[in-house]
């Protein structure tokens, strides 16, 4: 048994908090301010390694091992959590099935520019009539041909209109429902791609939700992601990885929302005293802290097993279900602990409650996780 | 990072897990309704090894790491928490202390008796002193080559079974730092002054004894003083870091069996036309279980390794037991819920440990003085 990191797991762990200190940081308010998609940081986190970051060096990846991602997403959302979300997706979401399920030449052509950061990439799977329900999509893709005409309409796109790269799940055989689903990589400047309303959303502003829509988009069949009607297995498994992702990210908005809890509770005094040394704020202090804990002991673990080679997706659905509820707790109480400051934009802890609450949402919301690790036992 | 098991420890593990079932699970209902230790099983424990499973191999132990035997803990509260509870007195705070503050000749002289036949101890609360330790009132007054010891403690698990006590007393009066005048004593059963006092009736761990011991003149030579004088109450707290570890493991195996009886439970139990472990309102709170314990085990271990590692453990063994009690007063709860009215007769084992877990957010230090400790940690780091 053995917790401790290895020397590169330090190292890519520390990169990352540099560059959120950096470059987040002093950024995050006003890019959620202003809705501001964060392009020149996204642009840098490419140079860092950090959009492809597990994939093979072969493929212009890292190569780094799952545990050195979880730690990067950690540190990236402490700073912003909306680079945290645009950073899991491209990593997780898009760069994983494209190596995993892609065929060489898919790799070749749509793998190496995601993973060096060139291009980025986004996952469409939810439909206005499709969210938990995900082999309910609508969206349908046809054969002509060689081709395939793909017509629907995607929502809640993360990374949307800044996408280059789409990896889509669509019907090609709607008769056979969730059989019948395939995943087809579409470039965005093909005909018939465009992108709708940007969701206003209550956190991750800086992050882009687009409604996407196919308008009779012709596709090769050499874009076809896996094999024919394997679609729903190639979105699961996917968000199995997601939901690593989504984990860390959790655990990042809660540490940046504790950290500022200390500094603030230390140095606030009422009563003649720093409030830090009340026992009603310590004790909330001590269960942010344990919480925070709990949670990344989980992220890491369901990490460690998907480095392992094992089945994860238990491990990573009890991870994303108790990072993103110790995420919305640790901001609240951090709201908490600062009083009526806590409730103004200046004192941060109100983005981090913002952005903490579309953890318990995407990648499949708690209720799915539920289902999943409820299943697992129970089988 | 690696979070897996050597073989060696997987086979000590699955020694206790197959002691458990074979051993364990048959009368663990029978005697926590008898209100009786299972002394016979005790004594099968020492035989394979697993009592003393802490204690290193050149002092006749398993001498297995913390990360072990925290699983092997959870291994046997899973099915029986009074017997886990005698195993992570005996280590954690009977045998280690010893290890880490003992002089050679201690050491020695009790490391391999409670490796072998002996069962240890410990001896800290008092009537008026319980969270706030420093404020304990037995006396142990020097008297040339020996110490003489006059008082009574309370909550003594183990106290009617042990050969040997570590016993915190005041030597000398510090009014304002009341925690240097503490010192420890190793003293055995035997020893002239020594009483068994009540037994607590206890609500749960019925069948591990909980005892007062008084200590009426009871005189010690000056070698029963571990380390020196004064350093009594920094013995004891790194034991409870230790022991804490160990309460850690046992809520997290309390946890473990309700959740396996209220699996069972669900899935044989129909209402509605099919097991009520297909409705989603079951299926989410075992999920909701399953989830929380795997995040209390990691806690244990990680704080298990630290302590392995040589690296600092009082808060991550704090956060441990904080997190794996009340994570298991929650589990207790659902999986009571579950079982609905069947839950709360003694035909099913979980009204046993609902009553077991309650002790885990009190003992070793209450939830109140977990949160002081990671507190004050967190805000000085």
């Amino acid at each position: 048994m053995d917790f401790s990191l290895s020397e590169e797991q330090q190292m890519i762990r520390d990169t990352a908090r540099e560059f959120a200190e950096k470059e987040l940081v002093p950024n995050a308010p006003h890019w959620d301010q202003n809705r501001e998609f964060p392009v020149e940081a996204v642009k840098k986190l490419g140079e860092l390694g950090f959009l492809g970051m597990m994939v093979s060096p072969d493929w212009d990846g890292s190569g780094m091992d799952s545990i050195s991602y979880a730690l990067a997403i950690e540190e990236i959302s402490r700073g912003c959590a909306s680079t945290g979300v645009i950073m899991s997706v491209n990593n997780s979401l898009v760069c994983d099935p494209l190596e995993r399920f892609g065929t060489d030449y898919q790799r070749e052509t749509f793998l190496k520019p995601l993973a060096s950061g060139a291009k980025l990439g986004s996952y469409c799977l939810t439909e206005p009539m499709a969210g938990s329900d995900a082999g309910a999509t609508k969206t349908t893709a046809v054969k002509d041909g060689d081709d395939w005409i793909v017509n629907g309409v995607k929502i809640f796109v993360t990374n949307g209109a800044y996408a280059d790269t789409f990896v889509v799940y669509a019907s090609s055989d709607p008769a056979a429902k969730t059989r019948g689903i395939s995943a087809f990589i579409i470039e965005k400047e093909r005909d018939g791609v465009s992108v709708g309303t940007r969701e206003k959303t209550l956190g991750i502003r800086a992050s882009c939700t687009s409604e996407i829509i196919f308008d009779n988009v012709r596709v090769p069949d050499a874009n076809r992601l896996g094999d024919l009607g394997k679609g729903f297995k190639v979105a699961m498994i996917t968000l199995n990885g997601g939901r690593i992702g989504i984990a860390a990210q959790a655990v990042g908005i809660a540490q940046a929302a504790f950290e500022r809890s200390i500094e603030y509770t230390k140095t606030r005094h009422q009563f003649d005293q720093p409030i830090a040394e009340f026992q009603a704020v310590q004790f909330k202090i001590a269960d942010m802290a344990t919480k925070i804990d709990a949670a990344r002991l989980l992220t890491l673990e369901a990490a460690h097993q998907k480095d392992l080679g094992q089945d994860y997706s238990m491990a990573a659905a009890k991870a994303k279900l108790l990072a993103s509820r110790v995420a919305v707790e640790v901001t609240d109480d951090a709201i908490q602990v600062h009083g009526g400051y806590g409730y103004v934009e200046e004192y941060h802890v109100e983005r981090h409650f913002r952005d903490a609450k579309i953890t318990e949402l995407y990648e499949g919301t708690s209720e799915i996780q539920r289902i999943v690790i409820g299943r697992g036992v129970t089988k | 990072m690696d979070l897996t098991y050597s073989d060696e420890e997987k086979m000590i593990i699955e020694l206790a897990r197959e002691f458990a079932e074979k051993e364990l699970r048959p009368i663990a209902h029978e005697i926590d309704v008898e209100k009786r230790v299972p002394i016979e099983v005790l004594r099968k424990m020492q035989e394979v090894g697993l009592l003393g499973l802490m204690i290193p191999e050149e002092y006749d132990g398993a001498g297995v790491s913390t990360a072990c035997y925290v699983q092997v803990i959870e291994e046997l509260a899973r099915v029986c928490a009074a017997v886990a509870i005698v195993l992570s007195v005996h280590n954690s705070v009977g045998a280690y202390p010893i290890l880490r503050f003992g002089s050679d000749e201690q050491r020695k002289n009790y490391l391999p008796k409670l490796a072998s036949d002996w069962i240890g101890a410990f001896c800290l609360s008092e009537a008026a002193s319980g969270s706030d330790a420093s404020a304990l009132e037995l006396r142990a007054r020097k008297d040339g080559d020996s110490y003489v010891l006059d008082g009574a403690k309370l909550w003594v698990t183990n106290g009617s079974i042990a050969n040997l006590y570590l016993v915190l007393a005041k030597t000398a009066d510090i009014p304002d730092r009341p925690h240097r005048g503490i010192s420890a004593f190793l003293v055995e059963r035997d020893t002239p002054g020594i009483t068994v006092g009540k037994l607590e009736d206890k609500m749960g761990l019925r069948a591990s004894d909980t005892a007062e011991i008084h200590f009426q003149d009871c005189r010690v030579p000056a070698s029963a003083l571990v380390g020196e004088e004064g350093i009594g109450f920094k013995i004891a707290m790194q034991a409870l870091d230790n022991g804490r570890i160990g309460v850690g493991s046992q809520a997290v195996g309390i946890a473990q069996g309700a959740l396996e009886e209220a699996v069972a439970y669900a899935k044989e139990r129909v209402a509605f036309g099919r097991p009520i472990a297909d409705h989603q309102a079951v299926q989410f709170m075992i999920a909701d279980m399953e989830t929380e314990i795997s995040a209390a085990r990691s806690l244990v271990r990680r704080a298990a390794w630290r302590k392995d590692a040589g690296l600092s453990h009082g808060k991550e063994a704090a956060m441990a037991k904080l997190y794996a009690s009340e994570m298991s007063h929650r589990v207790v709860h659902r999986a009571l819920q579950i079982h609905g009215g069947a839950g709360y007769t003694k035909e099913y084992a979980i009204e046993r440990y609902y009553r077991d877990q309650r002790v885990t957010e009190i003992y070793e230090g209450t939830s109140e003085m977990q949160r002081i400790v990671i507190g004050r940690a967190v805000l000085s780091e």
